[in-house]
């Protein structure tokens, strides 16, 4: 007795994402080398926070190397909660961010996918995205025993100006001289110049990825782009990440000009809210596929793009700082509600799903007021889960499940 | 398809299992089981349960919907459809005036907003944690020695009643266990209780926005302690209907009937 009829998807091969494998080899080549010993790998490796200005370290050849991206790699290759659990056994709260404790356990052990990430030479942290990173890095910064740069970023409740200008602007300079001391050599502005172009451009490509989405039916789900996403994240300010997203760019249009969407029935389009759940993709994919509920864009991937349109890519440095600081993530509420708002217009979405992220709290304290704002200003369904992105266990299936369901019961009529 | 026809609800929940017969707009019978490890023997059984207690043959049935946590595992049922959507048609069926359910059943609460057809708005839920349900009410019944139905005749005789603070049931019941041992009355401490579970459950009903009338559902609707400290927090009052325990189980008979 299925509760939704079983869609027949003869199309299934060629709705496939070709650039996925290109997409495989270009990770596997960038740990390769990050995990090549440092005698001969020659390069410094510096760990930084998904949110953190990685440009200015491939200028310096350090290669960045992001535990967040390898939490993701934990929680989807579901390995989190042994290593949650190994957080907690040496002392660490449930309470704490499940990146934090799969990483902090994870240095101890070598654990995780890949066995562990290779040593840092110096630790660079962001607090845009959240304060827990501040803890996190310095905690990491006493056990490597390497230097630690912290970028203070304050958050833009309504507005940004100008003393808060002044005051990233300052911690740019103060970042480069602590790359030049930390690797022993001048920084070269003018390669500074290419790096940032090549990081402009990326941001532009991965924008113009997540917008083909737009079209109906959309040529992607979120979920392929939380897959896509560790590109932008990653290698941002690379030509390989120009090269791979200008592939996977000409794929997407060609599967609008052909009509080519992920599902192969999409009756409801939606915005998914907060990082994704890792360990639950695949499982959580297929629920919205067999509902025909397409989830065409969310909050989360696009929080690479710089919100500056008018960054010039010939002084990115003076705009770094700035740009960094006013990230989605590091917005008042009533900006992040906006945000969401835009996106249901722009993707014309029926209905926005809110993750709330038991590990992350700056993304999700503010939902429910959200959630609120959605409801008066658009007049929308929304949902509520709740979970964490690589903690199994806050994840209730038969209770999400029900949750789906009946929003989707909800929307029918 | 035709009014006239038998339609069946079974609404299979964490604690009971709960059937509805329907026939032109009619209830015919319901049945309450409890529901075992086994939901799909209970789905099962309660569903002959109640066709004896009508006198009918399966045969008769039409169209049977199945609800609640247990849904997916009912078998010989023709579909199934999430407990909120059957709340919301049971409660709709029941009192065609109602625009907000409360429902606090054995292992979680929900909050659902009805817009003026009877069709689902809004819905909340917690679940992620026993205060705010029917299992919070179990622990605190054992840790004070008392018999859960006695809860809400003895609350109502309370003088003041104590205040519980904590919001975790673990929490709670040490709260409890300490209130005990101050010497603290029996129905003062079940008042607090009930007065935890209402601010708990309300806060969560003013997320989806509450509109009167308000409906409660579910088991804990039995509980009249539960049912005053409510409309205390809420300010307005309750309809209960005396088939509350049973409404998503009617739901499920009335969707059925569109089937
Ligand atoms: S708290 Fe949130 S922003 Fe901070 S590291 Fe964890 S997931 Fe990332």
């Amino acid at each position: 007795m299925p509760t939704y009829e079983k869609i027949i998807d003869s199309d299934k091969e060629r709705r496939k994402i070709k650039a996925d494998r290109r997409m495989r080899e270009i990770m596997t080549a960038y740990y390769m080398e990050a995990k090549t010993p440092k005698e001969q790998r020659g390069k410094k490796i510096a760990w930084i926070t998904s949110g953190g200005p990685v440009e200015p370290l491939h200028v310096m050849d350090v290669i960045p190397i992001y535990p967040e991206n390898y939490g993701a790699m934990i929680g989807a290759s579901k390995m989190g909660v042994d290593l949650c659990e190994k957080a907690e056994e040496m002392g660490y709260a449930r309470d704490l961010c499940s990146y934090a404790r799969a990483d902090i356990a994870s240095a101890t052990v070598n654990g995780g996918p890949i066995g562990g990430l290779p040593e840092p030479d110096m630790l660079i942290c962001c607090n845009n995205i959240c304060g827990t990173v501040l803890k996190w890095y310095e905690v990491q910064a006493r056990y490597f025993n390497v230097p630690l740069f912290i970028l203070d970023t304050p958050i833009t409740h309504t507005t940004f100006n100008d003393e808060m200008r002044r005051y990233v602007t300052r911690q740019s300079a103060e970042y480069i001289r602590f790359l030049e001391k930390a690797c022993g050599r001048r920084f070269d502005y003018d390669r500074m110049a290419e790096v940032g172009a090549l990081s402009i451009r990326a941001q532009e490509l991965w924008q113009a990825i997540l917008d083909t989405t737009m079209s109906k039916p959309s040529p992607m789900t979120c979920f392929d782009a939380f897959f896509h996403l560790a590109m932008i994240v990653t290698l941002r300010g690379t030509q390989t990440c120009v090269d791979y997203y200008e592939m996977l760019l000409a794929e997407m249009k060609e599967r609008v000009a052909q009509g080519i969407g992920m599902l192969p029935v999409e009756k409801y389009r939606l915005v998914w809210d907060n990082l994704p759940i890792w360990y639950r993709l695949r499982w959580l994919s297929n629920k919205f596929m067999e509902r025909s509920a397409c989830l065409v864009a969310d909050t989360y991937t696009s929080g690479w793009v710089s919100q500056m349109p008018s960054v010039s890519s010939t002084d990115f440095l003076g705009f770094m700082g700035e740009s960094y600081a006013r990230i989605f993530l590091n917005s008042g509420t009533d900006l992040m509600a906006e945000n969401i708002i835009r996106m249901v217009k722009k993707y014309d979405a029926d209905g926005v799903v809110f993750h709330s992220n038991r590990s992350c709290k700056p993304y999700s304290f503010g939902q429910y007021d959200i959630q609120k704002i959605l409801r008066k200003k658009l007049g929308i369904p929304t949902l509520m889960i709740e979970a964490d992105m690589v903690d199994e266990r806050s994840f209730s299936e038969s209770q999400i499940e029900t949750r789906i369901d009946a929003f989707i019961e909800m929307m029918k009529k | 398809m035709a009014k006239d026809i038998i339609t069946a609800g079974i609404d299979v929940g964490s604690i009971s299992a709960k059937a509805a017969l329907l026939q032109h707009d009619r209830i015919v019978a319901t049945h309450v089981i409890l529901t075992g490890y086994n939901s799909q023997n209970a789905g099962r059984q309660v569903f002959d349960l109640v066709l004896q207690q009508a006198g009918l043959d399966a045969g008769k049935v039409a169209k049977i919907v199945a609800t609640g946590y247990g849904r997916n595992s009912i078998a010989f049922a023709h579909k199934a459809v999430t407990e909120i959507t059957c709340h919301a048609a049971g409660a709709y069926f029941l009192d065609r005036r109602v625009r907000t359910i409360i429902d606090i059943g054995g292992q979680d609460s929900k909050a659902i907003a009805l817009d003026d057809s009877g069709k689902v708005k809004d819905f909340a839920m917690n679940d992620k944690c026993a205060a705010g349900t029917g299992r919070f009410l179990e622990v605190m019944a054992r840790a004070l020695e008392v018999d859960l139905d006695a809860f809400g005749a003895m609350s109502l005789t309370a003088g003041q009643a104590a205040s519980i603070s904590s919001l975790c049931t673990v929490f709670a019941e040490s709260e409890v266990i300490s209130l005990i041992a101050r010497g603290e009355q029996r129905p003062n401490i079940i008042a607090g209780i009930h007065a935890s579970i209402a601010s708990r459950v309300v806060s969560m009903a003013k997320r989806v926005g509450v509109r009167a009338p308000v409906m409660m559902t579910g088991g804990v609707s039995k509980n009249i302690g539960v049912v005053k400290a409510l409309e205390e927090k809420l300010g307005a009052n309750l309809i209960v209907s005396d088939r509350a325990q049973v409404t998503g189980a009617i739901g499920a008979a009335i969707i059925a009937v569109g089937l």
